[in-house]
């Protein structure tokens, strides 16, 4: 009878139930677009792996390191595989095409990325050819580009234009990868500028490190700063995921506010779904009187009340919950050159089933308080 | 003829509220005996303290002072959730407007007080039916309150007070929303309660009509019980 009697409640009202539910929805479905897009900002925080360290010039990423460092952190204690490459900051065509572009030492680099998946037989050719480049399968399909095709990209810091023949397209082991991202060899870059701007040739923007023992990270990090401490390049050695930290911290304002807007959502839809919810108690107040006059407790007419504020946040949240999946898509389709990774996580969809769970029961809070309280003959107008 | 012993007995009993800060007295040290089976009218002028007494009565208020003693059960001294338990078992309530759940059926309000007790499901729909059967809307068990007339939800109403068996049955203005055809089938009804399943009912109204058909009649004014005016038949025309 609970059950038939909250299902039947919430139906009373079918236009003030059809919009409370809607702005439920809306709300958990833009809760969790919020929540999706701080998580595609931490995709490159989260795709980071234990085993991986990043060194770099101590002072700052703008500065470069020397290529001879190389052959002294592959000398390190603990230090498995060394790689090494540059940001090129390319522009395709013209600059609103924008997409990540390093030049890199390809056999390593592949060697310690083993979750970007690139046929073996595309594997070699790039490998052997010297103006080969690798791209990701989304920025392929996004510039329809196929295997053989000449790019050009307009060097920024690198200036000049810069040839590039496609011979890989990769993809991600996991929806975590990046498949958005442009390689080259990075002795093509090296050779040329040995040419051009000799000044720039012979260094490296970031080693890559693979280390034996993640639990020993810290330990091989600092092994490796210890070495150039006092050299005119001293190195700043961190795990990836530190690494790819820092850039997130930059951008740390942003994000908080995005978070904040997020919580402001849900408070706002709370206090909807109580107002809806204290209408649907105070027309039915004398229905609760009837029920206390017959002998039902608070606790019955509490489990009503509530029962019918967490089925209203159910259906309203549930909608939203599964409309996240295709705006996520619709989102990524627009916006994918800012979030190459944008997609509703698992921990996405728990913390909106928790919004709903704290709608629904916030929601009910108050109606419920008043209904139980008020006195039977007040409820019923007998007083006198 | 053996004397019935009282079901319901009032002592000394004062009732206030507070409005504003002022005290406004509505019963006034009010002493009274209601035999076991009494078919009793309450009435009295507006204000006079007639619902008042039937919601102490019932067990719904507190009184300031004295004693209501029903089958014997000192209900002063119950706390709110023993009331509230006495409440389900030995009161059944009508009400002017009736006050079934709109969104349950004739069967589903009328089965809504044995939800706490412990018959089985197949006992309480042998009670609901008997109770609707016993008000004639056997034919109208799946029909929601808004489909039937005034009548019959009062008579739904009556099944729904009947259903646990109460002692006592008490019914503020049951006709005073219903027509004159509507509240002669309702007080026949009650009547019939009284009579032939011995139900102690006490009945506030303003109908002198409805007030002859009960077998005793009260009269509060000003908080004070009076003697009961004579109801001659051109007060119910």
């Amino acid at each position: 009878m609970l059950l038939k009697l909250v299902f039947r409640n919430v139906l009373r009202h079918k236009l003030r139930t059809g919009l409370t539910l809607c702005g439920i929805g809306v709300a958990v479905l833009s809760f969790g677009l919020l929540r999706t897009v701080i998580s595609a900002w931490y995709a490159g925080v989260e795709a980071s792996s234990a085993n991986r360290l990043i060194t770099r010039n101590s002072i700052s990423l703008v500065f470069p390191l020397p290529l001879s460092y190389l052959e002294r952190i592959r000398g390190v204690e603990g230090v498995k595989t060394v790689s090494y490459g540059n940001w090129f900051g390319g522009i395709y065509i013209e600059e609103k095409n924008f997409f990540a572009n390093l030049a890199v030492e390809p056999r390593t680099y592949l060697e310690l990325y083993s979750e970007f998946l690139l046929p073996e037989d595309q594997k070699q050719i790039f490998l052997r050819d010297r103006r080969a480049c690798m791209v990701g399968r989304k920025l392929a399909k996004r510039f329809n580009w196929k295997i053989g095709d000449l790019i050009t990209l307009r060097g920024t810091i690198f200036p000049g234009n810069w040839e590039f023949v496609l011979r890989g397209i990769y993809s991600g082991r996991d929806n975590r990868v990046d498949e958005s991202q442009f390689f080259f060899h990075w002795d093509y870059l090296n050779e040329s500028l040995k040419k051009r701007q000799s000044v720039m040739a012979d260094q490296v923007g970031i080693y890559i490190l693979s280390v034996a023992n993640p639990e020993r990270a810290a330990e091989t990090a600092e092994r490796v700063d210890r070495i150039f401490r006092n050299s005119y390049a001293e190195t700043l050695t961190e795990t990836e995921k530190a690494f790819q930290l820092g850039f997130v911290a930059l951008t740390e304002a942003i994000l908080l506010v995005i978070q904040l807007v997020s919580f402001v959502v849900i408070v706002i839809i709370m206090a909807v779904a109580a107002n809806s919810m204290s209408m649907s108690v105070r027309e039915r107040l004398g229905e609760y009187a009837v029920f206390k006059t017959l002998g039902f407790g608070g606790p019955y007419l509490a489990a009503t009340i509530l029962g019918e504020s967490l089925l209203l946040a159910a259906v309203g949240g549930t909608g939203g919950i599964l409309l996240s999946f295709p705006a996520a898509k619709t989102f990524l389709h627009y916006l994918g050159d800012y979030f190459p990774v944008f997609s509703v996580t698992p921990q996405t969809v728990l913390f909106q089933g928790l919004a709903t769970l704290a709608v629904g029961v916030a929601a009910a809070v108050l109606p419920t308080w008043r209904a139980v309280r008020v006195p039977i003959i007040q409820a019923l107008g007998r007083v006198g | 003829m053996e004397e019935k012993k009282a079901m319901v007995e009032l002592r000394n009993l004062f009732k206030s509220y507070r409005r504003g800060g002022q005290v406004l007295p509505v019963l006034n040290d009010i002493t009274l005996d209601i035999r076991e089976g009494d078919f009793m009218a309450l009435m009295g002028p507006s204000g006079s303290g007639k619902s008042t007494l039937l919601n102490l009565v019932a067990g719904l208020d507190q009184a300031d002072s004295g004693t209501i003693h029903v089958a014997g059960v000192d209900i002063t001294a119950l706390s709110e959730s023993e009331l509230a338990e006495w409440r389900a078992s030995n009161v059944g309530f009508i009400f002017q407007f009736y006050n079934l759940v709109p969104v349950l059926t004739a069967f589903e309000n009328v089965e809504l007080p044995l939800l706490l007790t412990p018959l089985s499901r197949r006992e309480r729909r042998e009670h609901v039916t008997t109770a609707l059967n016993l008000v004639r809307l056997e034919d109208r068990m799946e029909h929601y309150p808004g489909q039937l007339s005034g009548g019959q939800q009062q008579r739904v109403a009556i099944a729904r007070a009947m259903v646990t068996d109460p002692r006592i049955l008490v019914a503020d203005e049951p006709t005073g929303d219903l027509d004159r055809a509507s509240a002669e089938e309702v007080l026949n009804l009650m009547d019939r309660l009284s009579r032939e399943a011995g139900k102690t009912i006490i009945m506030v109204t303003h109908d002198p009509r409805a007030a002859r058909k009960a077998r005793s009649m009260k009269y509060l004014e000003k908080g004070v019980l009076a003697g009961a005016p004579e109801i001659s038949f051109s007060q119910c025309a």
